[in-house]
């Protein structure tokens, strides 16, 4: 050791002047091989650059030469010097804005200055401000919440003395002491534990969701010292800070010895400490770089794709408005030449100034420039024809319908304790037009809550558990010193192999006990003490991050190999009733290249053994068939069995490692595993060399339970006739089995099933399968006409090495043509991304909405390429969830999520799509038209004020009160057809039809609106301001009863934002015109006391709406769509339940409120 | 399931469940209304059975105003043609202050008309709304002596040429209509009522009682008539008149009021002074004597419009009512669902 020691000191003298891996290698030239080999490894650019050093209880050191970030946060983006100029600049990024201050800007020339100054500024400031104002709450709200978290306080080590510091004040280096159930602040690398074996367990909920507890452990290097009594001086090398929650790579100097570090040494803020009295650890990450916070960053942003048809009406509507503005310039223009030898002198344009001495040109720039300035000012003057006011209330809308949905409590969990959740804000409309289903299986379809149903073992079958009953049965339990010990869940046992497992002399008997050691140990589960009400009996709890394992463990217990304790170095297990001590060597982690696990045990009789478990497929790659074929063979009839049945199979495998073999092991295990990069790699080559010519141990079956109401959804889902396609990593076969007994599947259903290993036949099999299809299709035609008997379903089961050879390639076509005839697709043993790539292929060539629903990391690509990702909030972590656009507890909320909400997101989004476009048009219409009796130069004869306000007092709260709460169908009745979902698949409520019917009905009610006045006035002593109040009144009563018409459920609300946005309108009319600086001062009250006023209000309402009431009724009655009918049902039925004071229910789309 | 796992659930957790509340749910009460042909049919009738009569009052009432409306512009100038020649003859002469400009209209009464009538002048073609015009105004500058100087929006008439400020300034004001009638029957002259032909609010409040006219007109070119500058611009109401700026290029201003009746075939003469140029450019001047109902002046428009749309709406009455005995759909019928409907055909 003192050798070492020397070589740490000259490390310090070193490295202020040299570079990383060159005092690496000079330091540990003299040491083992392990060291030279990792500076080998660490001898690339990227350490050099890469590595942060921490000097562990030196925080001025540490600190010197870079300052890493403090320990404070600060989530708010703003503060209060910089929050103008950098909201302004954010809120300037959307064209939307960019647009209103061309216009603004545009007004400001005085050439063109339409509207009055402050009128034209208004709408773009309004927006802004409350905008600024919503974003300054929220980042107030961050502030507070930031102030709170950095004024927490946390014991650290100050001159060898634990003292309370601040958060905000702790600094990368600082040793921390913490307490149990205490959270953490920063990111520590653990030193040392109250466990005597260094093991510490944390709760990760604020991380990651997941509710159980993680182990993390203290290095046996660091656990034995007490830093109050004696300085603890060494140097962490670690990673620069990155958002991967589930890596860290490092290694520590500490006493001249190099310890290597790895994820389980580090403890995250934001976890908690459990089961643990007090925790010691080395800061290495603080404040905005640690992991927490890094991940801390918004949903991923998407379009939803009404609002990319919308943009395309846009467009229209710029190509109108620029025509509308065009013919007003070029009549301008025409008008202009007409009269050009009398303008000088005409009373109402006056070209010549004759005020001063010399006669100039008045504001007049010649022929051409006045007819650009006319343009221009008919652009500001038609401006609202582009509804960049939409853009403002779909955002509002959407809020609005998230809030409905995560209160929604038929989507809440009370298992998991979860609300639904909407992260992403802009694509809600998409859940009501989708057309493809893309579900993962394992935690989506099923529970991921595992059960161990059989084993096969030595090539025997034990399936017998089923026969026993509850009540018989107690399970396994250990008594020592008078209390018991038992496994907290209790697991169906085949009696048969229970006695077997109490036989240690026997063949077979130790087969037995190989197979359950290997269960027991080659895992990464803790077993936890869990009190009871009863002193005498206490629970074994098993914490880990694997369902499989938890259940492969207890299964191991409940036949008496029950794991009692497990630390970094050992685990011990009580084998019928004897305390056996293993060490754990080594552990080869799963990966999802391998497939399987490994673990490498020290035995009590110091033998080393390697014990695999894995997938089959992988597995029988590995194992040696040559030992014992027969077992082997029996294992994998069992294993077809077994998974037939729809259960997960594991395959068992052992080695006894000779000491020559293990003493290679070990040394390029701990040469990879201290490795600071490329670690992962290096010790899948290691595991690659150990995990060989295994013999047989045996295979374990475990049940995947499908999720409550699973089947019935999916039921729904196809009635709906949306597509569910099923993507799983499992086997067809087991892949098969959760399809029939989730229903995907169905008896009647003719099967095709794709499993290729070439291109060619690939391509085969396709070909072979369309025709197939063809001729089915046909068949089924025939006989429909002839016997009227069901449509032949086609299902598809492929492959993921079929998968491979199709994706990317132009095979694709086929695949594609092939899918969209069937009704099922199941595709099994599929790649993260061969997921993400078959959502793809859906996605781009259908040309239709896809979802993709899954909970594991293995779906975040899919779910990020579906249009709409849902992530299951469950057992496997968060990734799925921080990936996803929606998340939610369960599959079967995908019902009431898609018929219910999103049906209504969709109805509701549409139609305020069209209303506003329709009401915004019609008031440009108003403005065009008066224009056309201007002369055309644009004067209005609505005041600027009402100009302005219109879009944001006068009609702007009805379209969000119907937006948000308008129902066209309740929830009984959407949830009871499910077909009525098709509208939204069919895009019934938003195409370029009804666009183009809106805008015919707009020409029409602005022509009412315009002409009844005008003809009704013509020639008569009407003043400007008065007839534009009439115009002002009459085209915002005339869209508040258009929207009137179209509202389904009339709420108080409705009426009040209605009728209360017809009394605003009057009171602002009102107000504006007792102005006296306004030129139309007193004209409302002058006009509202004539009776031709409100004869030609009342006239234009109904002469303008007529139109579209009776095409409305029309189409209602004769061509009735779902809706309607569904509509109608309901009123009929609401007045037949009443009647008859009975409430019909629906056991099957109304599941129980939980 | 053993039943150990919900031992586990700790129940310290706070439960997330939404609250219920009908809002949230969704489930609010509401009034649905749904169109039954029932309703459907009721609404076009009753929209008819409204419509019709209002109309016919309407046209009725247009119908009982009477009327008299003489074109006046082209018969009160010495040349009439159309020609460039006689086009600048009627020029020099509406331009030439010393000309007479007294011209005699004789009219006769069609129908009795009743006292009030209102003495009009239309001006057709005549942009009061074009925006150089409507926008050359100052309302601050009329309202107080305060902002006399008040004139940068009133361009190019802001000003004369020594910066002395125009009130009331701007192109409106400057281009005031001062053409005059004098009406008389055979016997007596007829007295024209020009006190309060302006709004009430504009004279208390608009146009100040304290703004006398300055400079008002005293330079060329000359855009139409003067003001008394011993009278406030309150008391100009021909002025205020003129300022409320018509909506339309075709409008009547109010002139004065006749207080007496006027027989039928009463013949009365009409002596114009008529001053204001409209000839440079397209535009005509027209008298109009005129009664008034409710509808205002005459005009069968909205009659009209209200007969027509009350008419449409009985005819769809009565189609919608055929088509729904001859093609019944009951209401609420599930077999009308697509996906019903299309089973039912195969």
């Amino acid at each position: 050791m003192d050798s070492n020691s020397n070589s740490y000191s000259q490390l310090q003298n070193e490295n202020s002047s040299l570079p990383d891996f060159i005092r690496n290698s000079s330091s540990q030239r003299s040491t083992s091989s392990i060291q030279s080999f990792h500076s080998k490894a660490s001898g690339g650019h990227s350490v050099k650059e890469d590595a942060r050093l921490v000097y562990i209880n030196d925080p001025e050191k540490t600190n010197e030469k870079f300052e890493f970030a403090k320990n404070s946060i600060r989530t708010g983006k703003y503060s209060i010097l910089t929050f103008l100029p950098r909201n302004l600049f954010e809120q300037f990024h959307r064209v939307a804005y960019i647009y209103f201050l061309v216009i603004a800007i545009l007004n400001q020339l005085p050439q063109l200055a339409v509207f009055g100054r402050g009128a034209s500024i208004m709408p773009l400031a309004f927006v802004l401000l409350v905008t600024a104002v919503k974003d300054g709450y929220e980042d107030y709200r961050r502030h507070r919440s930031d102030n709170i978290e950095n004024n927490r306080l946390a014991w650290v080590l100050v001159n060898d003395q634990f003292q309370q510091k601040k958060w905000k004040d702790m600094r990368v280096g600082e040793i921390v002491k913490i307490s149990a159930n205490e959270t953490l602040p920063c990111d520590m690398v653990l030193l040392s534990t109250s466990d005597t074996t260094g093991v510490a367990y944390i709760q990760t909920t604020n991380l990651d969701g997941e509710s159980n507890l993680k182990t993390r452990y203290a290095k046996q290097e660091t656990q034995m010292k007490n830093p109050e009594k004696e300085k603890i001086s060494g140097l962490i090398k670690c990673e620069k800070p990155n958002r991967n929650i589930y890596g860290f790579q490092a290694n520590m100097e500490i006493d001249g010895k190099r310890v290597s570090l790895g994820p389980s040494n580090i403890i995250l803020r934001g976890c908690e400490l459990k089961n643990t009295s007090w925790a010691l650890g080395i800061v290495v990450y603080a404040g905005g770089e640690t992991k927490a916070m890094l991940n801390n960053s918004g949903a991923p942003s998407k379009r939803s794709r009404l609002e990319t048809h919308m943009n395309r009406e846009i467009i229209y509507l710029s190509i109108f408005l620029v025509v509308l503005c065009t013919i007003v310039s070029v009549c301008h223009g025409a008008w202009l030449r007409r009269h050009k030898d009398d303008l000088v002198l005409m009373q109402f344009y006056r070209k010549k100034d004759y005020s001063e001495p010399k006669v100039d040109d008045y504001n007049y720039y010649g022929w051409g420039m006045e007819i650009f300035f006319v343009f221009l000012m008919s652009v500001i003057v038609f401006q609202i024809m582009i509804p960049i006011s939409l853009y403002i209330s779909m955002e509002l809308v959407r809020v609005g319908q998230a809030y409905f949905m995560i209160r929604d409590d038929r989507m809440y969990d009370k298992a998991s304790n979860s609300r639904f959740q909407c992260r992403a804000l802009n694509i809600n409309e998409d859940l009501g037009q989708i057309k493809y289903v893309f579900s993962d299986k394992t935690g989506t379809l099923t529970e991921n809550k595992m059960e161990f149903q059989c084993a096969s073992i030595g090539g025997v079958d034990y399936s017998g558990g089923k026969a026993i009953s509850e009540d018989e049965q107690t399970g396994y339990s250990l008594r020592v010193e008078g209390q018991v010990f038992r496994p907290k869940m209790k697991v169906k046992v085949d009696p048969e192999l229970l006695s077997l497992s109490k036989q240690k002399h026997t063949d077979e008997g130790r087969h037995v006990h190989d197979f359950f050691i290997a269960l027991a140990a080659c895992n990464t589960i803790v077993p936890l003490t869990v009190e009871t009400s009863d002193p005498a009996l206490k629970l074994i709890d098993y914490q880990g991050e694997s369902p499989d394992e938890q259940a492969l463990v207890y299964a191991a217990a409940a036949y008496g190999f029950m794991l009692i304790e497990r630390t970094s170095g050992h685990i011990v297990i009580d084998i019928q009733g004897e305390r056996q001590r293993y060490n754990v060597l080594g552990l080869h982690e799963f990966d999802s290249d391998r497939k399987r696990m490994s673990v490498i045990l020290g035995c009590p009789d110091n033998t080393f053994k390697v014990f695999v478990k894995g997938a089959d497929t992988t597995m029988f790659n590995v194992i040696d068939r040559s030992l014992n074929s027969n077992t082997v063979k029996a294992t994998e009839d069992h294993l077809h069995l077994y998974s037939s049945k729809g259960l997960r199979t594991l395959v068992v495998g052992m080695r006894d490692l000779s000491a020559s073999e293990f003493e290679q092991w070990q040394s390029s295990y701990e040469r990879a595993s201290t490795a600071l990069m490329g670690r992962a790699a290096l010790l899948r080559k290691v595991a690659y060399n150990v995990e060989t010519s295994l013999s047989i141990l045996g295979a374990s079956a475990i049940e995947d339970k499908l999720q409550q109401g699973v089947p019935e959804a999916i039921e729904s889902l196809r009635n709906a006739g949306i597509k569910v396609w099923v993507l799983t990593g499992d086997k067809q076969e087991t892949a098969i089995s959760i399809g029939y007994s989730s229903k995907l599947l169905t008896s009647k259903m003719t099967q095709i099933v794709v499993n290729n290993n070439s291109k060619e036949s690939c391509k085969k099999s396709l070909d072979d399968a369309l025709v197939m299809c063809k001729k089915l299709t046909t068949d089924s035609d025939a006989t429909r006409r002839g016997s009227g008997a069901r449509k032949t379903e086609i299902a598809l089961i492929i492959d993921g090495t079929s998968l491979v050879h199709i994706l990317d390639t132009e095979l694709e076509e086929q695949l594609f043509n092939l899918s969209s005839k069937c009704t099922v697709v199941l595709c099994c043993r599929v790649a993260p991304l061969q997921k993400a790539g078959i959502v793809a292929l859906m996605k781009n060539r259908a040309n239709e909405m896809t979802l993709a629903i899954g909970d594991g990391a293995n779906d975040v690509s899919m779910i990020q390429m579906a249009d709409v990702g849902i992530g299951i909030s469950g057992q496997e972590g968060r990734q799925a969830v921080m990936a996803s656009d929606f998340a939610m507890a369960q599959f079967r909320f995908l019902v009431p999520l898609l018929f219910v909400h999103g049906h209504w997101n969709y109805q509701r989004m549409s139609y305020m799509i069209l209303y506003n476009v329709y009401r915004n048009a019609v008031f440009v219409l108003v403005l065009f038209w008066y224009a056309l009796f201007t002369s055309f130069t644009l004067t209005t004869a609505i005041t600027d004020w009402s100009s302005v306000l219109y879009s944001v007092i006068y009609t702007a709260l009805p379209t969000i009160v119907v937006g948000v709460l308008d129902k066209d169908l309740s929830r009984t009745t959407l949830l009871r057809y499910p077909q009525l979902y098709g509208t939204g698949q069919r895009q019934e409520s938003y195409n370029g039809k009804l666009f183009w019917v809106t805008i015919m009905d707009t020409l029409w009610q602005s022509i009412a609106a315009f002409f009844v006045p005008l003809l009704a006035y013509w020639g008569s002593d009407v003043d400007r301001s008065s007839l534009g109040d009439l115009w002002t009144i009459a085209v915002v009563i005339l869209v508040n009863i258009h929207l009137a018409m179209d509202v389904v459920r009339w709420y108080w609300i409705t009426h009040a934002a209605i009728w209360g946005s017809i009394v605003a309108t009057f009171i602002c009319v009102m107000v504006i015109d007792v102005l006296p600086f306004l030129p139309g001062y007193w004209a409302f009250f002058h006009i509202a006391g004539t009776k031709l006023f409100w004869a030609c209000l009342f006239g234009i309402t109904i002469a303008a709406l007529v139109p579209r009431f009776v095409v409305k009724i029309f189409i209602q009655y004769f061509r009735p769509d779902d809706i309607q009918i569904a509509r109608e049902l309901e009123k009929v039925e609401n007045s037949r339940e009443s009647r008859d004071a009975e409430i019909e229910m629906n056991p099957i789309f109304d599941p129980p409120r939980r | 399931m053993s039943s150990g796992d919900e031992v586990s659930q700790t129940i310290s957790k706070k439960s997330k469940k939404p609250q219920y509340s009908r809002f949230t749910q969704q489930e609010l009460p509401a009034c649905k209304p749904i169109l039954t042909p029932g309703l459907v049919i009721t609404t076009l009738i009753s929209i008819g059975i409204i419509f019709i009569p209002i109309g016919l009052s309407s046209l009725s009432a247009s119908e009982n105003v009477v009327e008299i409306v003489d074109r006046y512009d082209d018969a009160c100038v010495p040349s009439t043609g159309n020609d460039e020649a006689a086009k600048r003859e009627r020029l020099s002469f509406i331009q030439n202050a010393k000309t007479n400009k007294t011209c005699i209209r004789n009219l006769v009464v069609p129908k009795k008309m009743k006292h009030p009538i209102y003495v009009y002048y239309q001006l057709d073609n005549f942009y009061q709304n074009h925006r150089r015009y409507v926008k050359s105004r100052s309302d601050r500058q009329y309202r107080s002596p305060k902002y006399e100087g008040d004139t940068k929006t009133c361009d190019p008439e802001s000003e004369i040429d020594d910066h002395k400020p125009i009130v009331p300034c701007g192109l409106i004001a400057w281009s005031l209509f001062n053409d005059t009638y004098g009406i008389s029957t055979k016997s007596n002259p007829v007295p024209i009522n020009k006190k309060d032909i302006a709004w009430g609010s504009d004279k208390s409040s608009k146009f100040g009682s304290n703004v006398y006219p300055k400079n008002f007109q005293n330079q060329d070119p000359i855009g139409g008539g003067k003001l008394n500058e011993s009278l406030p611009l309150s008391e100009q109401e021909d002025l205020l008149v003129w300022m409320r700026t018509a909506a339309l290029p075709n409008f009547r201003k109010l002139y004065g009021r006749i207080e007496t009746d006027l027989e039928a075939n009463e013949k009365i003469s009409v002596v114009i002074q008529n001053n204001y140029n409209t000839y440079s450019f397209d535009s005509r001047k027209q008298l109009v004597l005129s009664t008034t109902t409710w509808i205002g002046g005459k005009n069968d428009f909205l009659g009209k419009a209200y007969i027509t749309v009350g008419g449409i709406c009985l005819f769809l009455a009565i189609a919608f009512l055929l088509t729904y005995v001859i093609k019944p759909r009951p209401l609420g019928d599930p077999a009308y669902l697509s996906w019903n409907l299309n089973s039912a055909e195969l």
